[in-house]
């Protein structure tokens, strides 16, 4: 289902996919795995967060925080039981990664959750996934057991005198759970609705206590930092933008996948090297660089070395690494329409600009490409999606107010070109009125 | 002692609109600037509730923060400056509005909410008037949940206040939300309906006019009723009711200014249970009975036979019995027993006891202030809640309870005859036989000794010996107690005080001639004269005396009634002006709401009585505020502030502080054991109290 | 009506309730109720019930998570339940006309059921394949690079072995 590796590539988390049985708990043994645990049992947790902080790793699920400093957080003389949860609620569009990392090499997440309940003490972890990825718990599963079976989990691992349980939970679909405080709230048994913050989950999270909450993609990252040393790490990416990434780039190009490579790799490269180009020779209309939350870059823009500050420069984000290609055929507006579609749906209804927004663009979305858009329509699409930016109770608002703004501002005249086609379709004066 | 190096402040100081304010560490911003008159718009946010930071409508600008905070989450901190209003907010929140409107259905016309709807009112603010919005409108149907509560998810603005009254403030968590997104409603517990107290809480909480009851909806506008501000009828908790009055019947009730002992609370039967004041099988008429037969008679014909009886009888020498029902107001209370003692030179008077206040307050002679307020159960660190189905016979008391546990961490103790409501937030809950309570305390003794103080309430299984018993144990906890001595009616309280007693005068003074109990009278073979004033013990026990001339005020022809010789129709308290005690020793004014057809106060009757007799000039004027002044002035504890009373409030009375050394006639002492549903003859005549499933419960099923 | 699981179901049921800390079951009311549905077909009242005793909740409780979640159905689904992904990355793949073809062939619409109860059709948010877009899921089984070809066959299959 992976790709095969390519030259480009430098396959730190995803270097044992392919590897037959990968797995298993004794291909990982033979591949440098658990290696990093046993470094971390030696190591104090402030030695832990320096290598961390010194790799400049960054959150991969979206927001890039940093992660050595987010376990920092985590008061460590709070006498609550403590909690390692991982994120595997993978439901940004354009993102496929953390599928690929659980199903080919399931033990280096349960490593790194391991070394994080090391450095914050902690005794209980939870792998929250998707409910769709059923086939993912059950490979979740088998690994847990295995590694309960070697020691690695449960009571005293490897006689360091530490224990820690790790399970396996799953979601039944919702978008919103992917926002870590709505995610913890599933995992309470609730509705996924985001909790006020702060408190934070490294002070506040799973059952008030406090929390270390990752995606997976961080996770699996952190055995590897801890092999190679954070400075080496932080050496494969630009500055500030430690390491490797999974870049999940589908849509219109030859050879769509899943690659891992350093930040701040080129995207014109990604897209016209990497994977092959455009599909059928078309020519490139634009680009969703980091998941359907991330404002639309038009071909012109699309060259640009990969990295944090590089997205934030363009006005756009890394997001979740979904890398959306659309060719020069592309129906922006059907795009937009159906990224509203998805956010109407996925809003969980709590606060009123997000559930009401959502609903109203979607609606008015829906007029425009099924042709009964007005002229004012492409205006005050633009307007609502600003109501709603940075108004909203979590970040699910923005997320669906920013690519909207970006789809008006970059391809406006898309719009005003449906509008030209349903204006050639009126037959009477009375529907050209009606309609414009 | 050694003081830490820095001391955390005490006192915030920041900025709003230029205005220099300060408050305590932790006081979230909205709250700050509300007590400091600057009002920040809010659907969600609602004081004493969870927060919720979903309207979006508190908005505010921060200095130094980029994007627009909320307001009901944010803490006051040192040196901020806020701004909240300004171009950029307003817009925010007109923008918001917009999206708000864009699902509702604008029926403002038809909607009870109109005119005192908090929509309606933000809309006219930030003039979100204009709605470019023209889709479809999402459209679900009205629901009927129960006979009170009916729901349209079309107006709901999804505030989540409802839920968190229902959960938080009830503890019965009957409501919930469903769905998601933009189909997201509120969903009652029962797939369909709902099994809750029918407290319509959620009603009263709700911004616009989502959740309606069945009792109001449709009736008025609110601006054609009048609101009259008095107390619940209903048990000894004494809640503020305001009934929304229009051309003399009651339309609705609530807690609309929220400013009595009950702030947000009111239950089924301080809200909906009115209705028996329009009951058509109310007595409008005197009547007498003729050859065995109630007839109808004039006020002055039934007046002057019951005048010329009495007259006769005690020229005979013969002999009066007379009892008051518990939800008299003191001055008719205070009237009675001097009209009986005074006028009629008898003590066989009573009413039905409930509570043994008359053995605590011996208990605890010498000890001052140890008699706890509504305040002090919200306010405690601890409770002990002992024979009784606290949020069932109490609602007020076990309310304040809750909001105790929610915002001071108050700790709940609990030894009932079976399961309570309490018990799900209680720290140590103990189930024992009914009677066997006071035996299980010991077990709570070295718990509760680690307590900082404690309220014990505690019902009609302790009495008597019991109650010593118990001020002995708890004096040996080592922390400071304070007691609530659980009683039935609406002035139960105020009977023991204004000395309805055969043994006391008014104020817990001794009688030295005491007469006989209501059980005595009852059983009394040779009474002559039975006067029930509004309550009716018949019910319960026969009348042994096949001669006694039986004179009753009632409202309805009830079991006294079928046996009374003379009925007068008598007022309800929504009918008549006054004041009533509560269970814990609070005074308040009730307000006359209406005028009901042939019926008359109990003090107008019992001093035409007095008129009738020739005792006018002996017993005096029967104007109740006249008579109020004397219980003012006279009877021990009540000389409480005025403007207290005056302005609605509630003034606290003061009971004696000193030994009361009567025989306490523990057998008689028994609570009726109303539920939320049930009040009695009021109950069973409350078409909306009937209606609803739960009626009319049982205690301790939950 | 009492509920009774298959040994497997009860099993699993038991072993999620065993995850998670005293005084915290409500963790487990989720994965309970996906599990259970699994076996069930379809989330009911009794289910509700059930789950909510056994996680100390009330129904509402339990019902106020099964209103949110997309894969927690009161309506009882087809036995294989046919999930087309017409999100962006399988809109740009062709996601939308394997939607119209499904819903043409088999004369349902979303969330519907054939007559004969044997597939049902959701249009479903990103299923998480954009790479191998477009994708379609039968139950938790993922195809990949689907074609309207590759779909008739899925379709065919289905209705064969049934």
């Amino acid at each position: 289902m992976f790709n095969e590796p390519h030259p480009d590539e430098v396959r730190i988390i995803s270097k044992r996919f392919g590897l037959p049985n990968s797995a298993s708990i004794d291909t990982y043994l033979a591949h440098e795995g658990y290696v990093a645990l046993m470094k971390a049992i030696e190591m104090s947790p402030e030695q832990i967060i320096d290598e961390l902080k010194l790799s400049n790793l960054r959150g991969r699920g979206g927001a890039g925080f940093p992660t050595g400093l987010k376990w920092s957080f985590i008061p460590r003389d709070n006498p609550k039981p403590k909690y390692v949860v991982v994120n595997a609620d993978e439901s940004e569009p354009g993102t496929c990664k953390d599928r690929l990392l659980i199903q080919n090499d399931p033990h280096q997440l349960i490593e790194g959750c391991i070394i994080a309940a090391r450095t914050i003490g902690c005794k209980k972890g939870y792998i929250y996934i998707r409910g769709e990825y059923r086939y993912l718990i059950d490979i979740m599963d088998k690994a847990l057991a295995e590694a309960y079976a070697h020691g690695y989990l449960g009571k005293n691992i490897k006689g360091s005198g530490l224990d820690f349980d790790l399970y396996t939970h799953t979601g039944a679909g919702a978008y919103e759970c992917g926002e870590e405080s709505a995610l913890l709230e599933s995992l309470e048994g609730k509705r996924g609705v985001p909790r006020i913050r702060p408190p934070f989950p490294a002070v506040s999270g799973l059952y008030a206590s406090p929390t270390v909450l990752n995606n997976v993609e961080t996770f699996c990252t952190v055995p590897a930092v801890l092999r190679m040393g954070g400075q080496a790490y932080a050496d494969i990416g630009t500055p500030k933008n430690g390491g490797t990434r999974m870049l999940c780039v589908s849509g219109h190009v030859n050879r769509p996948g899943v690659y891992e490579v350093p930040l701040g790799f080129p995207m014109q490269k990604m897209i016209y090297e990497t994977c092959g180009g455009i599909l059928n020779g078309k020519k490139l209309k634009g680009v969703i660089p980091g998941g359907s939350s991330s404002p639309v870059l038009k071909a012109d823009e699309c060259d640009f070395p990969m990295d944090y500050d590089n997205y934030a420069r363009m006005k756009t984000m890394a997001g979740s690494g979904g890398m959306m290609v659309m060719d020069e055929d592309t129906d922006i507006v059907k795009v937009a329409l159906r990224t509203m579609r998805f956010y109407a749906h996925e809003s969980c209804g709590w606060c009123i600009p997000c559930r009401e927004g959502t609903s109203w663009l979607r609606k008015i979305l829906t007029r425009m490409d099924e042709g009964t858009g007005r002229r004012a329509d492409i205006d005050l699409i633009h307007e609502l999606a600003k109501n709603m930016l940075g108004r909203t109770f979590c970040p699910l608002g923005d997320a669906a107010a920013m690519p909207t703004i970006g789809f008006i501002e970059k391809f406006r005249e898309e719009f005003e070109a449906r509008l030209r086609e349903t204006t050639m379709l009126a037959t009477t004066p009375d529907q050209l009125i009606s309609i414009n | 002692m050694s003081t830490p190096v820095t001391a955390p402040p005490t006192i915030i100081n920041f900025t709003v609109d230029g205005r220099q304010l300060s408050a305590p560490p932790g006081t979230l911003l909205i709250d700050a600037c509300k007590r400091s008159g600057i009002e920040i718009p809010a659907f969600c946010y609602y004081e004493g509730y969870s927060l919720q930071a979903a309207c979006r409508m508190c908005l505010v600008e921060v200095e130094k923060m980029p994007k627009l905070q909320t307001a009901c989450t944010l803490p006051v901190m040192e040196g901020m400056i806020v701004r909240s209003e300004t171009e950029q907010i307003a817009k925010a929140r007109k923008g918001t509005l917009e999206f708000l409107l864009t699902n509702h259905p604008l029926d403002c016309p038809v909607c009870d909410k109109g005119g005192e709807c908090e929509l309606q009112d933000m809309v006219f603010r930030y003039g979100a008037g204009e709605s470019r919005f023209t889709e479809m409108k999402n459209h679900a149907p009205e629901r009927q949940w129960s006979p009170v509560v009916f729901y349209d998810p079309a107006r709901c603005i999804l505030c989540y206040r409802c839920v968190r009254a229902c959960n938080e403030g009830m503890g019965v968590g009957a409501l919930g939300v469903t769905n998601r997104g933009v189909l997201s409603e509120i969903a009652p517990n029962k797939e369909d309906h709902l099994d809750c107290d029918e407290c319509g809480a959620c009603i009263d909480i709700c911004p616009v006019g989502a959740l309606t009851s069945n009792i109001y909806r449709y009736k008025t506008r609110p601006w054609e009723m009048q609101h009259v501000a008095t107390v619940c009828t209903h048990c000894s908790n004494g809640c503020k009711t305001t009934l929304g009055v229009r051309n003399d019947e009651i339309i609705r009730g609530n807690n609309r200014d929220r400013g009595g002992i009950n702030g947000e609370f009111l239950c089924v039967k301080g809200r909906y249970g009115f209705d028996f004041t329009a009951s058509e099988e109310r007595l409008t008429t005197p009547m007498i009975r003729i050859d065995g037969k109630l007839e109808a008679v004039s006020w002055s014909k039934a007046l002057g036979f019951v005048a010329e009886k009495f007259k006769s009888v005690q020229a005979d020498g013969g002999k009066f019995g007379v009892i008051a029902d518990t939800r008299l107001t003191n001055e008719e209370l205070f009237y009675l027993q001097k009209f009986t003692r005074a006028g009629l030179k008898t003590s066989n008077l009573d009413h039905a006891a409930s509570g043994d206040l008359i053995t605590l307050l011996d208990a605890l002679s010498g000890q001052t202030d140890a008699l706890a307020t509504t305040d002090d159960l919200y306010k405690t660190k601890a409770a002990l809640v002992i024979g009784s189905d606290l949020s069932q016979q109490h609602p007020l008391l076990a309310f304040q309870l809750r909001a105790g546990v929610r915002h001071n961490k108050t700790r709940i103790y609990t030894v009932t005859p079976g399961p309570v409501r309490e018990a799900k937030y209680s720290a140590t809950s103990v189930t024992v036989p009914l009677g066997e309570e006071y035996d299980a305390l010991a077990k709570l003794t070295d718990r509760l000794k680690a307590e900082k103080e404690l309220v014990i309430l505690f019902g009609d299984s302790i009495k008597g010996q019991r109650v010593r018993d118990l001020v002995a144990w708890a004096a040996t906890l080592g922390i400071p107690v304070k007691y609530v001595c659980l009683v039935d009616d609406s002035n139960s309280r105020g009977a023991l005080d204004m000395g309805c007693l055969p043994n006391l005068l008014p104020g817990f003074q001794v009688d030295p001639h005491p007469g006989l109990s209501q059980a005595g009278m009852l059983a009394a073979e040779d009474l002559d004269v039975l006067w029930i004033v509004g309550a009716n013990p018949l019910r319960h026990a026969p009348l042994a005396s096949r001669k006694a001339f039986v004179v009753a005020h009632t409202m309805f022809l009830d079991e006294t009634a079928a046996r009374a010789d003379v009925l007068f129709p008598s007022a309800s308290a929504y009918e008549k002006s006054g004041t009533l005690t509560n269970v814990t020793g609070q005074v308040q004014r009730l307000k006359a709401a209406i005028k009901t057809m042939g019926a008359k106060a109990d003090l107008e009757i019992i001093g035409l009585i007095a008129k009738e007799m020739g005792l006018a000039p002996t017993l005096g004027p029967w104007t109740h505020d006249i008579v109020f002044k004397e219980i003012h002035s006279g009877v021990h504890g009540y000389n409480v502030p005025l403007p207290v009373l005056l302005t609605g409030g509630a003034a606290l009375t003061s009971p004696v502080n000193g030994p009361v050394k009567v025989n306490v006639l523990v057998d008689e002492i028994r609570s009726a054991g109303d539920t939320l549903f049930t009040s009695g003859s009021l109950g069973r005549h409350s078409k909306l109290l009937t209606s609803v499933p739960e009626f009319p419960g049982a205690l301790y099923q939950r | 009506m009492s509920l009774t699981f298959t040994p497997e179901t009860e099993k699993i049921l038991q072993d999620i309730w065993s995850r998670y800390p005293e005084g915290r079951k409500r963790s487990a009311v989720i994965p309970m109720l996906m599990y259970a549905q699994d076996q069930l077909g379809v989330v009911t009242s009794e289910l509700v019930a059930e789950v909510a005793k056994r996680c100390e909740v009330s129904p509402l409780q339990v019902e106020e998570v099964v209103g949110y979640y997309s894969m927690l159905n009161k309506k009882r689904m087809g036995k294989h339940h046919v999930q087309v992904c017409t999100n962006i990355a399988c809109l740009l793949m062709g996601g939308e006309a394997l939607w119209h073809h499904a819903t043409k062939r088999l004369g349902i619409g979303h969330k519907e059921v054939t007559a004969d109860g044997l597939i049902s059709l959701e249009e479903v948010e990103c299923a998480g394949a954009c790479s191998w877009a477009p994708c379609v899921v039968d139950g938790y089984e993922y195809h990949h690079h689907v074609t309207i070809e590759k779909l008739d066959q899925l379709i065919d299959s289905i209705q064969k072995v049934h």
